[in-house]
C-alpha cells in the first residue's frame, strides 16, 4: 500500500501537452529514487483547469502542479516525494499575485465549484472499475434492483427536478414516464417488444467538452445512470452514441462496459434480479446535426442521418421503431447520485425551475479556462470573475456566449444574471449543452456571430431549405455588413429572416441557428449600425472597416515600423514623423504590434 | 468473474477504502515522517518503510502517512508528527523502526502518547 499519489491528469488536453510522456518519466524517476512502494502513480480524467495543463495532483496533501514538463520531474519526486518538500515554482499562482497556492482546495477555481456530474473527477482512475464501487458506485443500481419499482425511480427523477443537460433542457422525469408507459401500452400486444435507452455523446458545439470530459473521467457514472434509466423504462439495450474524434472517451467506455460486464453489472438478471441490459458503443462519424434526436437514430439505424418530423417522438416510435430514450452524457451521469441521496437532496440544489448543477466548458479570453460544475442559479460574475480568474491582459469584457452555436451572446452589463434555464431564455441565450465562451473588447460581434453561422451551415443537413439557403444567406448579409457595404434595411431584412428560418426548418440546428444573430442584434445593435452608418468596426477586426495611421506628434521617426511593414507602405526620414500609404497598407496590423511608444494605431 | 451481488459493493468498497482516504484526505490520524536530508542521512526512510509495513499489516485503513520536510531539529532526526484528528500534533524525536511502530501502536491505535519519545506537544506558530 503506497503512502503517496500522483494522481495525473490523462484527459486528451493534457495528453496532447505530453501528460504520457511525462507520466513515463514520473514511473522512471520514481523507480530510480527506489519509491516504487511508497509512491502509485494514477491516471485520471480532467481535473478541470484544463488551460493550465498538464497538471498532476499529489494526494494525500492534495498538492496541485500546473505546465509540468518532462524535465521538471527528477527534481520533483526527489524534493517533493523523497523529502516532503513540495514544489513551489510548479505551482498555481493566481492572476497578478506572486504567491503560490499549495493546495487544490484553496484554489479559487476548484473551491468555487460543486460536483455532482463530476464527483469523481482527478479522484478515481477511470480505467479502475473498483475505485468507482470505492466511491459508493453501483449502490444506486443496487438500490434500485432491489427495493424499488420502474414507477419509484420515476418519481424519484421527477420530484428531483431533472431536466435534460443537452440542450432544451426537458423535464427528465417526465420523458422516462412517457417512454414508460408507451412500453407497457406496446407490450400489451407483443410481449417482447424491445426498448433501447441511448446515451448522446454526439458533443458537436465549438469549444464544448463536457460530455467528453465525463466519459474520460468517469464512464461508469454513465453506465450506470443507463442501467437505472433502462429498468426505469423497461428498456432491454442501451447504446452510447460517441463521436468518433474522441477517441480516447471510446477507449475508456470500452473498458469499463467490459469490465462491468465482467462484474456482472452489464447483462443478464443484473444483481440476480430479473432485470437484463448491455450497452453497446456506436462510433458515430462526428456530423453535428447528429446530435439530434430522430437524426441521431437514422444514423444509429444505418441511414442518412437528416432528421424526420416529431411526432411521432421516439418514445412513441424510435429505433427500428421500437420505444426509445435520448439523454445527453451529463443527465445519465446525474442519475445516480439522485438515487442515492434522494430527490429532495438534490431539488434543494440550483433555483425554482433549474435544479442541481450544470457542467460548462469555460472558454475564450478568460483565464483560467476548463471545465466547471456550478450550481443552478450562479451569477455570470462569479463564473467569469471569480471562477474563472477574469480576463487576461487587463482587456474588458464585452459578451459571454453560452449554448454553443444555437445559442446567444449575454452583454456585459447582465454579468449579474443566474443562470439557469429561464433566465438564460430570458435574455435570447440558451442553456444548450454547456459551452460558455467569454469574449473581450477585440471581438467583433459582427465577426463572431457569423463564425457560429458559418459552422451551423455546414453542419446543415441540406434537408430542409430555409436552413441550408437561410443560413448561406444569412451569410452573405453579414458579409456586405462587415465589408463596409452593410445598409440599415439589411439590419429588418436579417431579422425577419432569422424569425423565418427559425418557423420553417424542422429541426433543433435550423431552429436554433438564427439565434446569435438574434441575439446579438439585441444586444448590440449599436455595433451593427458602426458597421453600416458609421462604416467603423469598433473591435478593429473587419479589415475592410479598419484604416491604420500614425500620430504625427508622437512618432519619434525611430523607422521600427517601416523596416517590418512587408507592404512597404510607411515612410519617413530618421526623427522625423512617418506617414502609411494607405493605398498600399495590407492592414496586416504589423506597425501596431511594433510600435514602442503607441505612436501607431488603428482605428 | 462470478457475478456479483448487491453486498459485493460493500466489500470491495470496503477493499478500496484505504486508496479513497489517501485520496480524499480523510483520516482519524495523519503520521508525518520528516525527510529532510538530515532525517533521511539520520534513517528515516527505515523510519517510513517500518511505518508502511506496519500500517499494511495491522490493515489501518483510516491512517494517513504522509511526509514532511526537516523540522528544523536536525540532532534529532529522525523526527515523526503525530496528528491525531481534534488533538494537538506531536512531535517524536530520535526514532528508530521499532520505536515507531511502538508510537503507531500506542499513540495512533491506542490513543496514549508515548512520553519517553515525544519532544513536545504542538507545532510553531505559522505567521
Amino acid at each position: 500500500m503506497q503512502r503517496l499519489h500522483a494522481m495525473i491528469c490523462t484527459c486528451t488536453n493534457c495528453i496532447s501537452n505530453g501528460a504520457l510522456k511525462i507520466k513515463n518519466a514520473l514511473e522512471a524517476e520514481i523507480v530510480k529514487q527506489s519509491l516504487e512502494n511508497d509512491v502509485l502513480v494514477v491516471q485520471t480524467g480532467a481535473s478541470g483547469l484544463c488551460v493550465k495543463g498538464p497538471i498532476l495532483i499529489v494526494q494525500p496533501d492534495g498538492i496541485f502542479y500546473q505546465y509540468i514538463q518532462e524535465k521538471d520531474i527528477p527534481n520533483l519526486v526527489q524534493e517533493h516525494f523523497l523529502k516532503g518538500r513540495p514544489v513551489k515554482e510548479l505551482m498555481y499562482v493566481p492572476e497578478g499575485k506572486d504567491i503560490p497556492i499549495p493546495k487544490i482546495s484553496d484554489i479559487p477555481f476548484f473551491k468555487d465549484q460543486r460536483l455532482i456530474a463530476l464527483r469523481n473527477r482527478g479522484i478515481i482512475d477511470p480505467e479502475s472499475i473498483d475505485e468507482y464501487i470505492a466511491n459508493d458506485g453501483y449502490k444506486a443500481l443496487a438500490k434500485v434492483l432491489t427495493g424499488m419499482s420502474p414507477e419509484d425511480v420515476i418519481k424519484e427523477i421527477t420530484d428531483a427536478g431533472l431536466r435534460g443537460r443537452g440542450g432544451a433542457g426537458f423535464p427528465t422525469g417526465k420523458k422516462w414516464d412517457i417512454c414508460r408507459s408507451q412500453v407497457l401500452e406496446k407490450r400489451k400486444q407483443s410481449k417482447n417488444l424491445r426498448c433501447y435507452v441511448i446515451c448522446n455523446a454526439d458533443e458537436g458545439d465549438p469549444g464544448a467538452f463536457m460530455d467528453r470530459s465525463i466519459v474520460e473521467a468517469d464512464p461508469h457514472s454513465i453506465i450506470e445512470g443507463m442501467c437505472i434509466g433502462g429498468y426505469a423504462m423497461g428498456a432491454t439495450d442501451g447504446y452510447i452514441y460517441l463521436r468518433i474524434e474522441y477517441p480516447l472517451a471510446i477507449a475508456r467506455m470500452k473498458t469499463a462496459i467490459k469490465l462491468a460486464k465482467e462484474y456482472g453489472l452489464l447483462g443478464e438478471n443484473i444483481f440476480g434480479s430479473d432485470f437484463s441490459f448491455d450497452i453497446e458503443i456506436f462510433e458515430g462519424a462526428g456530423a453535428f446535426v447528429c446530435g439530434e434526436e430522430t437524426s441521431l437514430i437514422h444514423s444509429l439505424e444505418g441511414i442518412v442521418p437528416e432528421p424526420t418530423q416529431k411526432p411521432p417522438f421516439p418514445a412513441q416510435s424510435g429505433l427500428w421503431g421500437a420505444p426509445t430514450n435520448i439523454n445527453n452524457v451529463e443527465t445519465w451521469a446525474n442519475v445516480p447520485m439522485i438515487i442515492s441521496w434522494g430527490a429532495k437532496w438534490f431539488s434543494q440544489i440550483g433555483t425554482e425551475t433549474s435544479r442541481g448543477t450544470k457542467v460548462f466548458s469555460l472558454a475564450g479570453n478568460v483565464n483560467n479556462a476548463g471545465l466547471v460544475e456550478v450550481p443552478m442559479g450562479i451569477t455570470l460574475r462569479e463564473i467569469v470573475y471569480d471562477i474563472g480568474a477574469g480576463i487576461p491582459n487587463n482587456k474588458k469584457l464585452k459578451a459571454v456566449q453560452t449554448g454553443g452555436p444555437s445559442g446567444g451572446f449575454i452583454p456585459a452589463r447582465l454579468l449579474h444574471l443566474p443562470v439557469d434555464y429561464e433566465r438564460l431564455k430570458e435574455v435570447g441565450a440558451i442553456m444548450g449543452s454547456g459551452g460558455m465562451v467569454v469574449m473581450d473588447e477585440d471581438t467583433c460581434i459582427v465577426d463572431i456571430a457569423k463564425f457560429f453561422l458559418t459552422f451551423t451551415s455546414d453542419e446543415s443537413c441540406g434537408k430542409c431549405s430555409t436552413c441550408r439557403e437561410g443560413s448561406i444567406t444569412l451569410i452573405e448579409i453579414l458579409d456586405k455588413i462587415s465589408n463596409g457595404e452593410g445598409e440599415e434595411s439589411d439590419l429588418d431584412y436579417l431579422e425577419e429572416l432569422c424569425i423565418a428560418i427559425k418557423d420553417a426548418s424542422m429541426c433543433g440546428l435550423g431552429q436554433t441557428l438564427p439565434n446569435p444573430v438574434l441575439s446579438t442584434l439585441r444586444h448590440f445593435r449599436d455595433e451593427f449600425l458602426d458597421h453600416i452608418k458609421h462604416k467603423k468596426c469598433p473591435a478593429g477586426v473587419c479589415k475592410p472597416l479598419v484604416r491604420y495611421y500614425i500620430n504625427a506628434d508622437k512618432c519619434t521617426g525611430c523607422t521600427l515600423c517601416g523596416r517590418e511593414c512587408p507592404a512597404d507602405a510607411i515612410s519617413g526620414m530618421v526623427k522625423k514623423p512617418h506617414e502609411i500609404d494607405l493605398n498600399k497598407c495590407t492592414k496586416c496590423g504589423i506597425c501596431v504590434k511594433v510600435c514602442k511608444i503607441g505612436a501607431a494605431y488603428s482605428k | 468473474m462470478p457475478k456479483l451481488k448487491p453486498e459485493d459493493l460493500d466489500r470491495i468498497a470496503a477493499k478500496m477504502k484505504k486508496t479513497i482516504n489517501l485520496r480524499e484526505g480523510e483520516s482519524r490520524a495523519r503520521v508525518i515522517v520528516h525527510m529532510g536530508t538530515c532525517g533521511i542521512a539520520a534513517g528515516a526512510r527505515t523510519v517510513m518503510t517500518a511505518l508502511m509495513e506496519e500500517i499494511e499489516k495491522r490493515d489501518l485503513k483510516d491512517v494517513i502517512l504522509t511526509l514532511s520536510s526537516c523540522a528544523g531539529f536536525c540532532s534529532r532526526e529522525p523526527m515523526v508528527t503525530v496528528e491525531m484528528k481534534n488533538e494537538p500534533p506531536v512531535k517524536y524525536v530520535d526514532l528508530t523502526p521499532d520505536k515507531a511502530k511502538e508510537i503507531l501502536e500506542k499513540h495512533v491505535i491506542g490513543g496514549n502518547i508515548v512520553k519517553e519519545y515525544a519532544l513536545a506537544v504542538g507545532s510553531e506558530r505559522v505567521l
